[in-house]
């Protein structure tokens, strides 16, 4: 069986994308040890709190994580777990993040609400990507952030979404995967996306 | 396209919901699990789960309703009622809950909203204001309080605590704001006269807070029409309508409240699958 290492690193609510995951066949751990992710299949990085006491948090695994990554083991992060693959942030003062990814997290304009909190659509990019199959056009979603990633390189981008700004919703490089939003509670959307990951992992 | 949200909350009492909800096909009106459920199917957005129980047991009730709802239900929620300190929220994020709201016990110590937003993030932590009208003479002075202009008159809004029982003296626009430099990561704004009495959203209470943060602010208390959560969401300028009675008591469903919507301009989800 397929297992996926979910990286915990503070508080929070891990149980819904376990769920999630497991919904569609997965086996899943939630861990904080090096050897459980160096064993597992594929890592996903949730998004738990702020971005500079998330890359405290994750110091001791750091180095460790970043390995797996380059190695090419498929990886989902979400939300704060997708823009921890950055550069850097401006999330209270500036933040080095994993740099995996090139480009700088910054926060959604001054005129819309923020947190960009509830439902908004994907605009779908790239359709030939394994983690958007059978997703529509203008599919719903469930947000809540209030920064998000300027992604240098097109080619990274999957999906789009407009809040004040029309930002990356969806990004992959590879074996990386990332969503702005929370597909554990994007209800069937959501699911048919954790369900592509799971079966890239498995390599269906 | 962001979207209007529609929110059905739930109040429960030891585990059991406590105004039934009259879905035809539901075997047990009384178990906020099945509500979940149903609601979930019907196209809510999100829901909010509010425990009214006064006694001391309530917590360990509280966690396993919680739990059961987070096994089922595919849309976020958010749950409230008792939530008094730094272990009271992690226990209901730990078992699944992805938000929670405070009310008395962050008008008691402003400083928990500071504390919890720090540690579990703003996205996770409401601030719950119940608010109550306190009309003024026209002629006197306001002194600090934000007088907003009603149909019914000059007046401010008050903060009441402990399930509404109890009046703060706290202006209910200047607490929001406290709120959110706090860190809270939305507002759930009921009003105490308009609550349960089916007669609209209190408007201009539900205008002022949202003109004054920069927050979502979720609208509570007196929907009763279509036309009332239409108000709420246009000339109130809410993000989201709480609903209760409107959708328990079988008036409305979830999708004609979002056809309503639609059909007169609001972005609203359906669900297409």
């Amino acid at each position: 069986m397929t297992t996926l290492c979910i990286i915990d690193y503070g508080a929070g609510n891990l149980k819904s994308i376990k769920r999630g995951l497991e919904k569609v066949g997965a086996k899943v751990e939630i861990t904080h040890s090096i050897k459980i992710m160096q064993n597992a299949d594929g890592i996903i990085l949730p998004g738990v709190g702020a971005f500079g006491d998330a890359m405290k948090n994750l110091s001791p695994i750091k180095k460790d994580l970043i390995e797996q990554i380059k190695q090419g083991k498929p990886f989902l992060g979400v939300c704060l777990g997708y823009q921890l693959l950055f550069s850097e942030s401006t999330e209270g003062g500036i933040h080095t993040g994993l740099d995996i990814l090139k480009g700088r997290v910054v926060k959604l304009p001054n005129d819309v609400k923020i947190p960009h909190m509830g439902w908004n659509t994907l605009k779908i990019i790239q359709k030939n990507i394994s983690l958007v199959e059978d997703i529509k056009d203008d599919a719903y979603v469930y947000f809540v952030h209030s920064y998000y990633p300027k992604v240098l390189k097109n080619d990274f981008i999957i999906a789009t979404t407009n809040y004040g700004v029309e930002f990356a919703s969806i990004i992959a490089k590879e074996h990386i995967f990332a969503t702005q939003f929370h597909p554990e509670k994007s209800g069937k959307t959501g699911l048919k996306i954790l369900d592509n990951f799971v079966k890239l992992v498995k390599g269906i | 396209m962001s979207v209007k949200r529609i929110v059905p909350c739930l109040d429960f009492n030891k585990g059991r919901v406590v105004k039934g909800v009259k879905f035809v096909n539901l075997r047990d009106a009384g178990d906020p699990v099945e509500c979940a459920i149903a609601y979930d199917e019907a196209g809510a957005d999100e829901m909010v789960f509010l425990d009214v129980t006064a006694s001391h047991e309530r917590r360990g009730i509280m966690k396993d309703v919680v739990k059961k709802i987070a096994d089922v239900i595919s849309i976020p929620f958010t749950v409230g009622g008792g939530l008094h300190t730094i272990d009271d929220i992690n226990s209901m994020l730990t078992v699944g809950a992805d938000k929670v709201s405070m009310g008395t016990a962050a008008v008691n110590n402003p400083n928990i909203i500071k504390e919890a937003s720090e540690i579990f993030g703003s996205q996770c932590i409401v601030s719950a204001i119940d608010g109550k009208r306190i009309y003024v003479d026209p002629e006197s002075k306001p002194g600090d309080r934000i007088i907003v202009q009603t149909e019914e008159g000059p007046c401010w809004f008050e903060v009441w605590i402990y399930g509404g029982r109890k009046p703060t003296g706290i202006d209910a626009v200047k607490f929001a704001k406290k709120a959110e430099e706090l860190g809270a990561g939305e507002i759930l704004l009921t009003s105490m006269d308009r609550d349960g009495t089916q007669m609209g959203y209190d408007i201009p209470l539900t205008r002022t807070i949202s003109e004054n943060v920069n927050l979502p602010v979720v609208a509570s208390g007196g929907a009763g029409t279509l036309e009332h959560i239409y108000e709420g969401l246009t000339t109130g300028k809410a993000d989201a309508a709480l609903i209760a009675s409107i959708a328990h008591f079988g008036i409305y469903t979830i999708s004609e409240i979002k056809e309503y919507l639609r059909d007169k301009g609001i972005p609203v989800r359906f669900k297409k699958e």
